[in-house]
């Protein structure tokens, strides 16, 4: 049977849903070593803001049960850098490149966007959810009004397909989500990371040294599949499903709940292979399944 | 070749002293590359549990294809790992990190506590004069296995074996002097060490360690201070698991 796995984001055709979500791996340099990024959906890079940050001190990580909390605090080398160093890189690879933009102001946001708008960058993925740095990212994510306003700054400047990326702390997603549909997002990537702590309890302090860090892994999963199909139940653009996804299993409940593309997380960190094994138990789902198109598949659980 | 995760099997397993363990693991794809100062990540059987545990490599046998790892029981990661026997199954991935420069210099190699075992496998590669100097709590281990290389001298905070103290405190008492330092160990004792060297202009490489999750360079989790921009982000952040752990003294900031 032949399979159709390929699926279009906002114009933007991916040979199959399996990308990476932000933060989990790097510009893809690190993880060439282990799998071949021209398998692959796309390629989302790590946050790039319009000057370098330094993140936050150390320990960042926690290992929590069944995931982990993360507070990096979006470290990164820079649009500067990372125009001319990790967008060749990308070049290389028969990939889509999603570049995540970060920023602490609307302005650091549209300084990215417009660095980026003759770069052979497929889309946008906007941060306006990252939990770990104060000024920055979430402040735009909790407020509707923030989130449509930011959507529409950016989307008068993006050359090319914008994706906003939603943050699960708050009340009700579908708020956010409608918000940024109303702003002119193209598409839309959820769950960024739940907000948690750690404590240790034999040194009587944090466990990571700014206090809460963002929540991954497959103990989050549930609630991602469910903020998923309540977005994709409010809204008509595509979306991204990510939240503990580590294998084709889980990544077919997001495509089911109605994830037209699905990122691959914090699974990479205990499974360097998860991303080319989703992409190759897809396919065996699909002819297990007896479907050759993958869309059709896209919300059918409702 | 490159690094690679693998199920490798458990040769050997031995309790060295409450709390601390030696393991030899069959590996052949990793052994044939990893050089001294390298580490790999060890993975846990309980999905409760997705971070690897990143451990110093103690000794290489290129030729059996094995690799020694000696370790503390620190939680319950390294508990289930102390529980495995012969012939089980261990998930790593490696060689990671990138090791100690080996240089022709009358050398110490100085390690503390569970940062004793990576010392091990440098003291069998490196060609020159070697003086160890190991610092322990207490007990002692491993201490025997790195005779055969050189002159071992030891440390402990309470006085019943060596010098009473720590490894500088050694030093000293044995009146002994070197060109260049190697060392492994807690913060405070490389703190300590960079100053010594930097005072007696010695060249001296530390080897450190952090939490780590993806243990390649791409999560950014294991940073440490450094003197210099780093290459990755252009801040002053150098990844531990990828362009360490082994670093010049004075590149990092304790």
């Amino acid at each position: 049977m032949e399979l159709k796995t390929s699926v279009s984001l906002a114009g933007v055709e991916l040979k199959n849903p399996v990308m990476v979500a932000s933060g989990t791996f790097g510009s893809g340099a690190e993880y060439s070593e282990f799998v071949d990024l021209n398998q692959l959906g796309a390629v989302v890079t790590k946050g790039v803001a319009n000057v370098p940050w330094p993140g936050n001190p150390t320990p960042r990580i926690a290992e929590t049960h069944g995931g982990m909390l993360n507070a990096i605090g979006l470290q990164n080398p820079g649009i500067d850098v990372f125009v001319e160093r990790d967008i060749p890189f990308l070049q290389k690879y028969d990939t889509k490149v999603i570049v995540n933009v970060c920023g602490k102001t609307t302005e650091d946001y549209l300084e990215v966007v417009e660095r980026l708008a003759d770069e052979p960058v497929d889309m946008l993925e906007i941060n306006i959810s990252c939990p770990n740095v104060k000024e920055g990212g979430i402040a735009f994510g909790q407020d509707p009004k923030a989130v449509e306003a930011i959507t529409k700054a950016v989307k008068a400047k993006a050359k090319q397909p914008v994706i906003m990326k939603l943050s699960p702390n708050v009340t009700d997603i579908t708020v956010m989500a409608k918000a940024a549909e109303a702003g002119g997002a193209d598409v839309l990537s959820l769950i960024n990371t739940l907000t948690g702590m750690k404590i240790d309890i034999n040194r009587q302090c944090f466990a990571i040294a700014n206090k809460t860090g963002g929540m991954s892994g497959p103990a989050v999963k549930p609630i991602a599949l469910r903020m998923v199909y309540q977005v994709a139940n409010a809204v008509s653009v595509p979306i991204i499903g990510m939240g503990g996804i580590s294998n084709a299993e889980d990544a077919m409940e997001f495509i089911l709940a109605g994830a037209t593309a699905v990122s691959i997380g914090t699974a990479n960190f205990y499974n360097p292979y998860a991303t080319v094994e989703t992409v190759k138990g897809i396919e065996e789902y699909m002819r297990k399944h007896n479907c050759s198109d993958i869309n059709e598949l896209i919300g059918i659980v409702k | 070749m490159a690094k690679i995760k693998l199920t490798g099997k458990v040769l050997k397993q031995d309790m060295l002293m409450d709390g601390i363990y030696s393991m030899w693991i069959q590996a052949e794809e990793i052994a044939s590359q990893s050089v001294p100062g390298q580490f790999i990540s060890v993975y846990t059987r309980d999905g409760g549990k997705l971070l690897p545990r990143p451990i110093s490599l103690c000794e290489i046998d290129k030729e059996a294809g094995a690799l020694r790892i000696v370790y503390r029981v620190a939680g319950e990661g390294t508990k289930e790992f102390s529980s495995y026997q012969s012939g089980d199954p261990i998930e790593i991935m490696g060689p990671l990190g990138n090791g100690f420069p080996l240089k022709e210099k009358k050398a110490f190699l100085i390690g503390g506590g569970i940062g004793i075992p990576p010392m091990l496998e440098l003291a069998k590669q490196l060609n020159c004069e070697k003086q160890m100097v190991l610092g322990y709590r207490d007990q002692l281990f491993l201490n025997e296995d790195f005779e055969k290389y050189g002159n071992v001298y030891v440390a402990t905070e309470d006085g019943s074996s060596g010098t009473r103290g720590n490894v500088l405190d050694a030093i000293r008492e044995n009146h002994l002097d070197a060109e260049i330092i190697y060392a492994c160990g807690p913060t405070p004792m490389l703190r300590a060490l960079k100053a010594y060297a930097a005072e007696n202009g010695i060249e001296c490489y530390i080897s450190l360690e952090e939490k780590m999750a993806c243990g390649i360079g791409a999560c950014l989790a294991c940073v440490c201070k450094s003197k210099d921009v780093d290459a990755h982000s252009h801040v002053h952040n150098k990844r531990i698991c990828k362009d360490g752990p082994v670093f010049a003294a004075e590149e990092v900031e304790l």
